[in-house]
């Protein structure tokens, strides 16, 4: 179970990033942090990943304060984070961040089969991309899968993806869809995605709206989908979007 | 030979055992082991220190071993050694140079190949160069390769210079003739006061040659390199040289291109490239589980595969 406590950040200007932060993911839950751009929610994320520090408040994982913890001793904590824009390498393959994702799991010898078959799940054919360097020549959906499948091959017990459909095809965007689908029923772990797709928030167990660096709204898919689908957007907003013609007191 | 020989002709040429073909085994300046085949004859040379290694045209799959090791202070070694590889042969040469010093004086190997490659004919050319031992003299490799590809003829060089070696000044030169390729791949890392110069100088003489030259580098603590290239086509050609390098520490890295194209038709591009490690890249591994100092050396590793 993660535990965000009162979590702030703050940039020189004095502006919150995010504002008092309060949420708690419990085990094996598919969650989905919506909102305006510019809300926080990569924020949010990179805050959880340890990738960017809060200028306040704790978190706690399994009830461990993890506040203080880098990056990497968070990963190994079980906490995975597929970035929104992926990072390419030059002469490390997708064999290789494979291997190491699936390392980081404790598995220590990944078979072919296996490798392959974490392609396979994103829709890639493992024979074209296995051994291809995770650089530049790759186009911005098949980064994004790899992105996705090595994620995907750590089992950690809390995901985060942030924004997951970035630069996907609509072609593309359907498969997508169809892998988070497939990790939702046979979720073994939290995933929490950054998204805002129709489509993947219709897979969540949770909602929660992030506006303006605020936590606005969080609750069952239920309760929650059909108010921002009908387009009541401006519910969720945290009443500071100057630029909002329908906002509700 | 010597147990420093047995060690660094393990690191430099893979030999931990006797070669499956043609060898040249250099010691300290001298001749440790020799073996002709059929098809590859390796000779003494009757005028200056070195050996001509000729293959006979058609030659295909063999492998000939030219390793050189110097295995203490006080040696400056110089060594001329000619291939002449015959039309149609397909080949792969493994040299590479290991130096191992344990005194305050320095061990020097100068290496000059120099390759003429007949009509059609391949080459892959290994070439490894390492320093070891804990002597406060310094660790010398100077190596130059001249090669000329007749028509057809295809090269491809493989140069791997990675620790130990205090000081080298690399020179490679190459004219191309009609419709032939010279590929070259460059891996470089120095270290700690280390220095390294690297040049390249080709001449795509020939219609429809061809060079595509990548030399990537990983420049740390106080080291520094300097990589120039000058690529120069009149004709109908086609050239590429690209410096890729990571710069850390206190290091430095300097990076002169030259292109001279004299016909409309002569494509010549250069790219260079010199930065720290993406801190991104770090990120991203550190995610996978992976300490800084781990992601770090897993990004080199990766950069210089």
């Amino acid at each position: 179970m993660l535990e965000l406590k009162d979590i702030s950040v703050t940039v020189e200007n004095r502006r919150e990033i995010l504002d008092h932060i309060n949420l708690t993911i419990p085990d094996s839950r598919f969650v989905v942090i919506t909102g305006p751009n510019g809300g926080g929610k990569s924020t949010l994320a990179r805050v959880i990943a340890g990738i960017q520090a809060p200028s306040a408040g704790q978190i706690l994982l399994d009830g461990e304060d993890i506040t203080n913890l880098g990056i990497d001793e968070r990963a190994r904590r079980g906490i995975g984070f597929a970035f929104q824009q992926p990072v390419r390498f030059k002469g490390i393959s997708v064999r290789d961040l494979l291997t190491l994702a699936a390392a980081s799991a404790g598995e220590e010898a990944l078979s072919e089969h296996q490798l392959r078959s974490y392609l396979r799940d994103v829709g890639l054919c493992p024979r074209d991309y296995i051994d291809r360097e995770v650089n530049a020549s790759l186009s911005g959906g098949e980064i994004k899968r790899i992105e996705i499948a090595v994620v995907l091959a750590r089992h950690a017990p809390l995901t985060l993806f942030d924004e997951p459909e970035a630069g996907i095809d609509l072609w593309s965007f359907t498969s997508l869809i169809d892998v988070f689908r497939q990790l939702h029923s046979e979720l073994s772990g939290s995933v929490v995605i950054i998204s805002h797709q129709e489509r993947i928030l219709d897979i969540a167990d949770e909602i929660v709206v992030l506006s303006a660096g605020r936590l606005t709204a969080s609750g069952p898919k239920a309760e929650l989908l059909p108010g921002l689908l009908a387009g009541d957007r401006c519910h969720f907003c945290s009443g500071q979007e100057s630029a909002c013609p329908q906002e509700i007191g | 030979m010597n147990d420093i020989t047995k060690k660094l002709l393990g690191m430099v040429s893979d030999l931990f055992s006797p070669a499956d073909g043609a060898y040249n085994i250099r010691e300290d300046g001298a001749c440790a082991g020799r073996q002709s085949t059929e098809n590859v004859s390796i000779l003494s040379k009757e005028d200056k220190p070195g050996i001509d290694i000729r293959i006979r045209p058609g030659t295909r799959g063999e492998k000939v071993y030219i390793p050189a090791c110097v295995t203490h202070s006080r040696v400056d070694d110089l060594v001329y050694n000619d291939f002449y590889i015959g039309e149609n042969a397909d080949v792969t040469i493994i040299a590479g140079c290991g130096v191992h010093s344990d005194g305050e004086e320095d061990a020097r190997h100068n290496g000059i190949h120099r390759f003429f490659i007949g009509k059609n004919a391949r080459v892959l050319y290994l070439e490894k160069h390492v320093g070891t031992g804990e002597g406060t003299g310094r660790r010398i490799i100077n190596p130059q390769t001249y090669a000329e590809l007749e028509e057809g003829a295809y090269m491809e060089m493989d140069t791997t210079q990675i620790r130990g070696v205090d000081s080298t000044n690399r020179l490679t030169r190459a004219v191309c003739g009609r419709d032939s390729r010279l590929i070259v791949r460059e891996k470089l890392m120095t270290h700690g006061t280390q220095a390294a110069e690297t040049c390249f100088e080709v001449d795509l003489e020939g219609e429809g040659s061809g060079v595509d030259l990548i030399s990537r580098s990983v420049a740390r603590d106080h080291s520094r390199q300097m990589f120039r290239s000058r690529i120069e086509g009149r004709v109908r050609c086609m050239g590429h040289s690209a410096c890729d390098a990571i710069i850390m520490d206190s290091a430095s890295v300097s990076a002169i291109p030259e292109l001279t194209a004299g016909h409309v038709d002569a494509s010549l591009i250069h790219e260079a490239a010199i930065g720290k490690i993406a801190g991104e890249q770090l990120i991203k591994l550190m995610t996978l589980g992976l300490t800084e100092q781990e992601a770090e050396a897993r990004i080199i590793e990766g950069f210089l595969k």
